[in-house]
């Protein structure tokens, strides 16, 4: 087995740039100033001003993170942390302006918009610069906006919420966003209304050392559901950008969210993102995180079983290419009785990328008879990939049944010669192997989104033979 | 069966040394199968039965250290098995991988692809339909991952099933037979001879007669401590099945011993 170490930007398509798309920049770094002014321009009320300053402090006095990636090359002095694309936000593509829409042409959003979304959603720097969503869902109640426009227009059940599944002092970069925050979605569904088809949102950044800082919070009321999906990308440049999203979800009981994620940013974006959710009485939580691009992605999606019943569910790849640390994994907290968890996590390394898979699993000792299996399967493609695995349990309660898999394994040669032998090519060979690795993943994406994942997996594997 | 006006050689094996691991496995096999003759390649196990087809098909692990290998007089040395497959070779292994996360459907595709004979889809799924129902293998196989907890029997139909769908113009069959049952072993052995008409080639690489009586060799070759000890006619397989390899072995002048124990299979 022999696939050489490459340069993945070669492959990554989305690298383009529009150049200058803004109509106002803050200077560069951070400081109480920069933050006032973001709030000032968004005409927030006084408490979102006091909230961003204390986390703005906070975020200042908490230090970095001393486990995980290398976060050492992030310059905080050196970072845009807000930039406005556009004076207005645009109902129809037509509103948007025009080199901004043609990049979302490019990357497929209005296409996928007419073919099988309820509703999209499409930031660009640091604002949503266009937002539809069904009508008839709209009636039904169904809000899915912005998270600025959340504030604006639907403060009770805005405030009710946000910031209480992840406070600003829950971690330093949770605190980098709670000060900063723009953009991002407000999705709530009220009791009920089941959105069969899924609400998309797309996240692009544009301009160099840029900081994107989108804030996301889906409530979901008793018995509906809701599937949200986000994908990313960004220009490659030789400065790094930072991407450092906060997703809170509640799930009240009886009911279902799914969020997918298909992270494909750049080889110059650190991903520090924090997403947690609460579950509540028979309430399922399923995380899907997909993490193809990026420098690297610290992030280990979570959720907090709260209610008695409650179900959390978490399947995540990762692909690590040439230079990529995809840092990832899982954290469920059992806090309720009859609580099930299921955590299936798959990753590939290829060339000097590396992977690591941190999860945590907690029980509390009132949450008798819980059920959780925890997975993790690594494929390493070359002899100097490397995957680690840091499985951290906690588990005080003592009727559980916990079932805990790790595996490794390489391309297998015995696997490579069996395809190349009916004739498949050792590179369309390796793209099957992986594939097929990651189809337990792949199986539960809208169609749309597998054969681009699909096609995504094989554009990295292209002239990767040695 | 006669020796005396030997056909042109398709498949030509002459002289050849192989190592794994730089351990000598073959020390010197030579082997001719004309277009479209059935050949069967017997012997104890350790012999290298196993690791001739390996290295007729270009297996990385088999290095190829001395002599030749010429299929339709070209050589084969050095060449990525993708192409030998493309040239019309074929190997069904005795031991097929699985491959989690591919489906059978989509193997053969790929498979199909690979080789240029790519077919429209619904040519291809009635070509897979109906290979499958006449090995008898329920069609649920089409979706399931190949290979994967497959039983031994079911991976054998499987490797018979692709055999049946690219339609190679030489085909080894390592130890296709065993682990079948009788009736499993007409199953598959008829679905050789199904496939076999207009000159496909065959080398079956077995331990027992019982395939032979279904897929009638036209020659008999018999391997023994890395290279082919006797060569003849139907009547070696008696023979073997009457005395064992011992008499053979010992007209070789090999260790009884020795000869079972110089290879890995």
């Amino acid at each position: 087995m022999a696939v050489a170490a490459k340069d993945l930007t070669k492959d990554y398509k989305y690298g383009f740039n529009d150049g200058d798309e803004f109509v106002f920049r803050a200077e560069r770094g951070l400081s109480p100033e920069v933050v006032a002014d973001i709030s000032r321009r968004k005409s927030e009320p006084a408490w979102m001003l006091e909230f961003r300053l204390k986390a703005l402090e906070h975020f200042r006095q908490r230090p970095m993170p001393s486990w995980g990636a290398d976060l050492s090359g992030i310059d905080f002095d050196d970072i845009y942390y807000y930039v406005r694309p556009a004076e207005e936000q645009g109902r129809t593509w037509d509103e948007v302006p025009e080199g901004i829409k043609r990049t979302f042409d490019r990357l497929g959003i209005p296409e996928a918009e007419r073919k099988f979304l309820a509703g999209v959603s499409a930031q660009y720097e640091s604002e949503v610069v266009y937002h539809s969503i069904r009508e008839d869902l709209e009636k039904l109640g169904v809000l899915f906006c912005d998270c600025d426009t959340g504030l604006r227009e639907h403060p009770e059940i805005f405030r009710k919420y946000f910031g209480t599944v992840i406070p600003p002092n829950d971690n330093k970069f949770a605190a980098l966003n709670s000060a900063t925050w723009s953009g991002g979605s407000f999705v709530y569904v009220p009791k009920g209304v089941r959105v069969e088809i899924p609400l998309q949102a797309y996240f692009r950044i544009n301009t160099e050392s840029m900081g994107q800082f989108e804030r996301t919070l889906i409530i979901a009321e008793e018995g509906s559901f809701v599937h949200y999906i986000e994908g990313c990308t960004a220009p490659t440049y030789s400065k790094d950008s930072l991407h450092s999203a906060v997703v809170e979800i509640i799930a009240m009981p009886n009911s279902h969210v799914r969020y997918t994620t298909i992270q494909n940013w750049s080889n110059n974006v650190y991903n520090l993102v924090t997403k947690r959710a609460i579950a509540k009485e028979h309430a399922v939580v399923e995380w899907i995180d997909g993490n193809l691009g990026s420098k690297v992605t610290m992030k280990y999606p979570s959720i907090y079983l709260m209610g008695e019943g409650a179900h959390g569910e978490v399947l995540s790849v990762a692909f690590a290419g040439d230079g990529q640390h995809q840092d990832a994994g899982a954290k469920i907290i059992h806090v309720a009785p009859n609580t099930t968890s299921t955590i299936v996590s798959k990753s590939v390394s290829k060339g000097t990328g590396r992977t690591s898979y941190r999860g945590h699993l907690k029980v509390y000792p009132k949450a008798h008879n819980v059920k959780s299996s925890v997975r993790c399967d690594a494929l390493l493609l070359d002899e100097q990939a490397r995957s680690d695995t840091y499985p951290y349990m906690d588990v005080e309660a003592e009727d559980v049944q916990i079932g805990h898999e790790a595996t490794v394994s390489k391309v297998g040669d015995e696997q490579l010669f069996y395809l190349q032998s009916r004739g498949i090519s050792e590179q369309e060979a390796t793209a099957m192997i992986v594939n097929g690795f990651i189809e337990p993943f792949v199986k539960e994406l809208p169609m749309e989104y597998a054969l681009e994942l699909n096609r995504l997996i094989s554009l990295q594997m292209e002239g990767s033979v040695g | 069966m006669s020796e005396a006006t030997p056909k042109r050689a398709q498949l030509e094996v002459r002289d050849l040394e192989v190592a794994v691991d730089g351990k000598q496995i073959l020390a010197g096999v030579s082997l001719s199968i004309p277009k479209g003759e059935v050949h069967a390649l017997m012997g104890p196990n350790g012999a290298g039965k196993t690791s001739l087809g390996y290295a007729v098909m270009g297996h990385p692990k088999y290095q190829v250290t001395g002599g030749e290998i010429r299929w339709k007089d070209q050589s084969l040395i050095g060449m990525l098995p993708e192409n030998r497959a493309r040239m019309g070779l074929f190997l069904s292994l005795q031991y097929p991988t699985a491959i989690p996360g591919v489906t059978t459907v989509n193997f053969i595709r790929a498979a199909l692809k690979g080789q240029g004979k790519s077919l429209p889809a619904r040519d291809f799924l009635k070509l897979v339909r109906d290979q499958m129902t006449a090995l008898k293998m329920d069609h649920a196989f089409m979706s399931r991952y190949i290979n994967d907890n497959f039983s031994g029997g079911e991976k054998k139909r499987m490797e018979i099933l692709q055999l049946a769908v690219l339609r190679p113009e030489m085909a080894i069959l390592d130890e296709t037979d065993s682990g079948l049952d009788v009736d499993a072993l007409r199953t598959v052995a008829e679905g050789v001879n199904r496939v076999r008409t207009d000159g496909m080639g065959i080398l079956i690489i077995t331990h027992y007669q019982r395939i032979l009586d279904y897929v009638k060799p036209d020659r008999v070759h018999v391997m023994a401590a890395g290279r082919v000890i006797a060569s003849g006619g139907g009547e070696l397989v008696d023979q073997i099945e009457k005395d064992g390899y011992d008499p053979m072995l010992r007209e070789a002048g090999l260790e009884i011993d020795a000869a079972a124990g110089a290879a890995t299979g």
